[in-house]
């Protein structure tokens, strides 16, 4: 009797905890961060920060924040995935410390960027990936636009083999489909096709599915895959940094004002020398600070 | 020994004097305030779900003023945009097809065997079943969706696009791996129904001359029919509500496809792509909790065919 009151108590006891973490988690990150700020200016801040967002981002976020908590003993930094949408969407509600985000905020419908603020940590080229079979390696830019809007329905049409073109879209909202078509299909809407989640699982079915075509980032390229060359241009670092390669994205990390404590000192690390050479390029990503162009959130782009 | 007993009579009357002092008043009011506060709170949590679903899921008609019989009859799912009149394009019958075809089309492969299987491990032969094929079963209801999703992605898409044609993604692949996820739960619950008929009632027909395959097809089977029918429908609430195995081999193209092996789209596949890439009050992120909304009216649907369902198992 005695065990199952305990039991029933301990229960309770841990839903509590439970539903009072869900309820104050962010306060007490935010109070946490705000404490750091003021006291230890001199020294790494404590306390905890949550990053929320871009699934394209995650990586880096996640193996920056490791480097980051392994040095500074008392820095707690939470990283989440959950899209672009969620991490603008948050972070303009302050309920976390930093939104994570591969397009500009101003780009999202319904999101107040007046008090956000853009911290561009890094870019990230895509380009269009086929399955091997195809036998196209180089098309055009109106081709890949017919190609997505469903005019050309055969891969013979553009020189290679006779096989159907099976379309593999990203999820409608995703930031990497909306980079896509913006700067590859010249925001064309696509044709009805089916649609992914995640990265991964469009490598995955690019690599198996028979005349398949899809958007990758290059970190996701390999050899399972072929790339595809648009008006001659290969997707590559050095042709992004000049803008050869139009189809491209900065990695946005947006607070709500300006950063502080812990906050600051993260974004700092992230935009260090050391992080933006070894750990970037090394996850497939392209540093910020080798970009010989810039662009605006209309697209209009500039020499550095 | 008749002077023990009364002895041993008094002592509980005794023991019982004292419980009722004080202790056994507490002990009562405790048990009763423990399971209050259990059950307060399980209905607090019910109720604020509701609340907040259908709050969130009915302001796509309110908020939005998207047409609700739109909802229902049209084949445009772009919440994001608008139509001519100025409403969320939100025509989510693709989505409402999908979520039909593959849960009826799992159910309707899924309930011989799963019946079958229950037959064999109850009737025809026990031991083996207990010992062997009851683990194997079990064993299935604890793999996670997401390999299941996997294992479908890799093994079965491949194998219908090779014979079949197409893509591979589709209402087929859907319903091959909704079929194998729904499988256990159908079947352990038809064994039970299976089980809980009286050992009188073989007997009996057996008695009367009866073969065993006469008893099993003619009286048993005809006495768990309401058992193995809630069997059938929680299995089938199992399958409308898979959301991650589904999204992996469906395919995720909000049409009505024309064949099997052409990508379509359940409420729950567009649900858990779109989620991530939403913000919360726009048109876009309300119109998923319409379809949540949806999922939760038909789970409440499916309860209560259960319900009507259970009230009719009589012996």
């Amino acid at each position: 009797m005695r065990k199952r009151v305990l039991a029933l108590f301990s229960m309770l006891l841990v839903f509590a905890i439970f539903a009072a973490g869900c309820g104050n988690g962010n306060e007490t990150g935010s109070k946490a961060n705000a404490d750091g700020g003021d006291k230890n200016t001199e020294e790494t801040a404590k306390g905890s920060i949550t990053a929320v967002g871009s699934s394209a981002l995650q990586p880096l976020v996640d193996e920056a924040a490791n480097q980051y908590m392994s040095t500074n003993q008392g820095a707690t930094i939470n990283v989440q995935g959950g899209g672009s949408g969620t991490g603008l969407s948050q972070i303009s509600e302050g309920a976390v410390d930093i939104g994570n985000s591969d397009i500009f905020a101003e780009e999202k419908d319904g999101i107040d960027g007046s008090k956000l603020v853009d911290h561009k940590v890094a870019v990230v080229g895509m380009g269009p990936v086929v399955n091997k079979d195809a036998g196209v390696e180089d098309i055009t830019k109106k081709q890949l636009i017919d190609i997505f809007t469903g005019k050309i329905k055969n891969w013979k049409d553009v020189g290679g083999k006779d096989e159907k073109i099976v379309i593999i879209n990203r999820a409608e909202g995703s930031g990497t489909r909306a980079v896509f078509e913006k700067h590859a299909l010249d925001g064309a809407t696509p044709a009805k096709a089916q649609e992914q989640d995640s990265s991964g699982t469009v490598q995955k079915i690019v690599s198996e599915t028979p005349g398949a075509i899809s958007y990758l980032a290059f970190s996701y390229f390999n050899d399972s895959i072929t790339p595809l060359k648009v008006d001659g241009v290969a997707p590559t670092e050095a042709n992004v940094e000049t803008n050869d390669w139009k189809i491209w994205a900065y990695e946005h990390m947006y607070t709500n004002g300006e950063p502080k404590g812990l906050t600051k000192e993260f974004l700092d690390f992230i935009l260090s020398d050391d992080i933006q050479s070894s750990l970037i390029t090394k996850l497939g990503y392209i540093p910020v600070t080798g970009m010989k162009v810039e662009r605006d959130a209309d697209g209009n782009v500039k020499n550095k | 020994m008749k002077g023990e007993s009364i002895l041993e009579l008094k002592d509980i009357k005794m023991t019982e004097k004292q419980w009722n002092s004080s202790t056994k008043i507490w002990t009562e009011k405790r048990g009763r305030i423990l399971t209050f506060t259990s059950v307060s709170i399980m209905i607090m949590i019910a109720i604020s779900i509701l609340y907040f679903v259908a709050s969130k899921g009915f302001s796509t008609f309110t908020v939005n003023k998207a047409s609700i019989v739109d909802f229902f009859t049209g084949i445009e799912w772009k919440p994001g945009s608008l139509n001519e009149l100025g409403k969320p394009i939100v025509g989510a019958l693709p989505l409402i097809f999908g979520s039909f075809a593959v849960t009826l089309l799992a159910a309707i492969i899924c309930s011989p065997l799963a019946v079958g299987a229950a037959i064999f491990m109850t009737e025809i032969s026990p031991k083996f079943g207990k010992k062997v094929l009851q683990p194997v079963i079990e064993l299935l209801v604890g793999i996670p969706s997401v390999v299941y999703g996997f294992v479908g992605l890799s093994v079965v898409v491949p194998f219908l696009r090779e014979h079949l044609g197409g893509s591979g993604f589709g209402i087929a692949a859907g319903t091959i791996v909704l079929t194998v996820m729904i499988l256990p739960t159908i079947t352990s619950l038809s064994m039970d129904a299976i089980e809980s008929v009286p050992m009188q009632i073989r007997e009996a027909s057996l008695a009367l001359g009866a073969t065993r395959w006469q008893t099993i097809y003619r009286v048993i089977l005809k006495t768990s029919l309401p058992g193995l029918l809630t069997a059938i429908v929680f299995g089938m609430a199992r399958a409308f509500g898979e959301a991650l195995a589904v999204q992996m081999v469906i395919g995720n193209s909000t049409v009505i496809p024309t064949s099997f092996v052409e990508p379509a789209s359940t409420l729950t596949s567009i649900l858990t792509m779109g989620m991530g890439y939403t913000v919360m009050g726009k048109a876009e992120n309300n119109a998923l909790w319409s379809l949540a909304l949806m999922l939760l009216l038909m789970s409440l649907v499916f309860i209560i065919i259960i319900r009507i369902l259970g009230r009719r198992r009589v012996y």
